[in-house]
């Protein structure tokens, strides 16, 4: 027997929390939230350094603190929640498929469903560095979760390869548990973390870090006794003779997240090969009927305030979905061009939208004093000059329906330099 | 008077601010763009404060540790003071987020709290 539900949450982070009790607080009555670990939270839950929550909150919270407002919510909305649950695959009519230990294999029908699985790590398999396959070496986000929650270090004498706001808190939280990290290298010349974190997560800890080096080996055949490192030019090619080994006993790897859309794939959603998350349109539809993403599953975001207005945005959407079934009027396309590498959403359709729409996006590389330009079908519509553009701030530009020209085919986001114009 | 050179942690900007010291104050401050520049390096250079975050083990719990804050910002240069007072500090389960683990962390007057709970097992 096929168990019935209005609306079924995949993933109880962030994003799916905030999805669900926007939902509710919209009219839907019949939701579930599908989480796969033992507890709400996601990945806030380890998390536990401050920072989280200015934008929502107006005030510096840890992450569990900031999902337990959530959560709290959540069970004041009496929504049911499925934990210790999988979900294994997804189809194109809404039918999931779960499995758990206490219930076993259920199919569950979902009049709608929302994609709030998140992110993982790009593993170690993916960058191609030579040496054994040895313990210690680990994701960042692995060691963070051994260190904050399971109480065990991963080792004592660290090198962390990428320098993006997971490896630098790691280097913060490893030194203060007593071990010695004696350098983060980064392959780019300028670092994907933010100015805070490299102040207060190496600075403060005399922590090195090298721009514009990598691991190009890796010593030790059962435990880790090393590592070498080098500068790279400009295409990010080891330069030779600028080798230098470092000891150490673990290795840590920050060096970038992908969206989880296995069960998006099997559902047949259309997925960006730039973002890795589905594409979607201003109401956060993707392309099935009745499917929507928000949160890190949509584009990996570095702020979690923002992921909880995405995803409140989708459980709206949803619920208006639910309610009155989407006509699917003239779709406006988004390009993203010259700077911008994306834009989430990738259309708009200006019958049927908001009052306005957030489009969220990100630049390939820094820039200084340069301006966001939108383009309607080649007419400026908007000019945002901004003093600092870099690759690990996601830019928000919020455009009004009624300043979009009718019948427009296609909205372009670009970056041009220069203070003038 | 002496010259102290920061990376100021406003905005994405990252100023390279430089700031002129005389007597244990800042007179001035330069290569800052706004504002919040000159406030940091004033504060930064006199009496830097971190908030201080954590675990610390639990006995009889559900979770071998519970992860904890400073209640407001310690004076930076008792951070490692603090994370040695962390790592050999235990409290017994039950404990509930907000709960005060330690009154007083590493004579800074700061209480040490917890960010989450923890049932005993």
């Amino acid at each position: 027997m096929m168990r019935e539900v209005q609306l079924a949450i995949i993933g109880g982070g962030p994003a799916g929390l905030a999805a669900a009790i926007a939902a509710r607080e919209s009219g839907v009555q019949d939701i579930v939230i599908i989480e796969r670990d033992r507890e709400l939270g996601g990945i806030l839950n380890q998390c536990i350094h401050a920072g989280f929550g200015l934008h929502t909150f107006g005030e510096e919270l840890t992450g569990p603190e900031y999902a337990a407002r959530f959560i709290a919510q959540v069970r004041a909305l009496e929504i049911p929640c499925l934990l210790d649950t999988m979900v294994l695959d997804l189809s194109e009519d809404r039918v999931l498929t779960v499995t758990s230990r206490k219930e076993g294999l259920q199919q569950i029908k979902a009049g709608a469903v929302i994609l709030a699985m998140g992110c993982r790590e790009r593993p170690r398999g993916a960058l191609n560095i030579p040496g054994f396959r040895c313990a210690g070496v680990w994701s960042a986000g692995t060691a963070q979760r051994l260190v904050n929650m399971e109480g065990m270090m991963p080792g004592r004498e660290v090198v962390i390869l990428g320098s993006g706001d997971i490896g630098l808190i790691m280097a913060r939280r490893m030194t203060m548990e007593g071990a010695k990290v004696k350098a983060v290298a980064e392959v780019l010349p300028y670092s994907g973390g933010l100015k805070r974190n490299i102040v207060q997560c190496l600075e403060d800890f005399d922590i090195p870090l090298l721009l514009s080096h990598t691991v190009v080996d890796i010593h030790g055949k059962k435990r880790l006794e090393g590592v070498t490192l080098a500068q790279v030019d400009e295409n990010r090619a080891p330069i030779a003779g600028t080798e230098q080994y470092i000891p150490c006993d673990t290795l840590l790897l920050s060096v970038g997240l992908l969206p989880e859309n296995e069960l998006s794939s099997s559902a047949g959603v259309s997925l960006s090969p730039i973002t890795g998350g589905p594409v979607v349109g201003d109401d956060l539809a993707t392309s099935i009927d009745g499917v929507f993403a928000c949160g890190n599953v949509l584009h990996v975001h570095d702020l979690v305030d923002f992921v909880s207005q995405e995803a409140k945005q989708a459980g709206e959407s949803a619920a208006r979905y639910l309610q009155q079934h989407t006509q699917i009027g003239q779709r406006t396309e988004l390009r993203a061009v010259n700077g911008v590498r994306y834009t989430v959403p990738q259309h708009i359709d200006l019958a049927h939208m908001g009052e306005e729409v957030t489009v969220r996006m990100r630049v390939g590389q820094p820039y200084r004093r340069a301006a966001i330009c939108v383009y309607a079908d080649g007419t400026l519509l908007r000019r945002l000059p901004k003093l600092v553009l870099a690759p690990g701030e996601m830019e928000r530009v919020t455009l009004r329906r009624d300043q979009i020209p009718a019948g427009t085919k296609e909205i372009t986001f670009c970056i041009e330099e220069g203070e003038t114009k | 008077m002496s010259e102290r050179i920061l990376t100021c942690i406003g905005c994405p900007m990252g100023c390279m601010l430089t700031a002129v010291l005389e007597n244990g104050t800042v007179t001035s401050v330069s290569g800052n763009t706004c504002r919040r520049g000159d406030d940091y390096a004033r504060k930064e250079c006199v009496a830097p404060e971190r908030t201080v975050t954590g675990t610390v083990r639990v006995a009889n719990g559900s979770a071998p540790v519970i992860s904890v804050r400073t209640a407001s910002p310690i004076p930076k240069d008792k951070v490692m003071e603090a994370a040695r007072v962390m790592a050999s500090t235990a409290v017994s389960a039950p404990i509930s987020a907000g709960d005060t683990v330690i009154a007083n962390l590493a004579g800074t007057g700061v209480a040490l709290i917890a960010t989450r709970g923890c049932e005993a097992r």
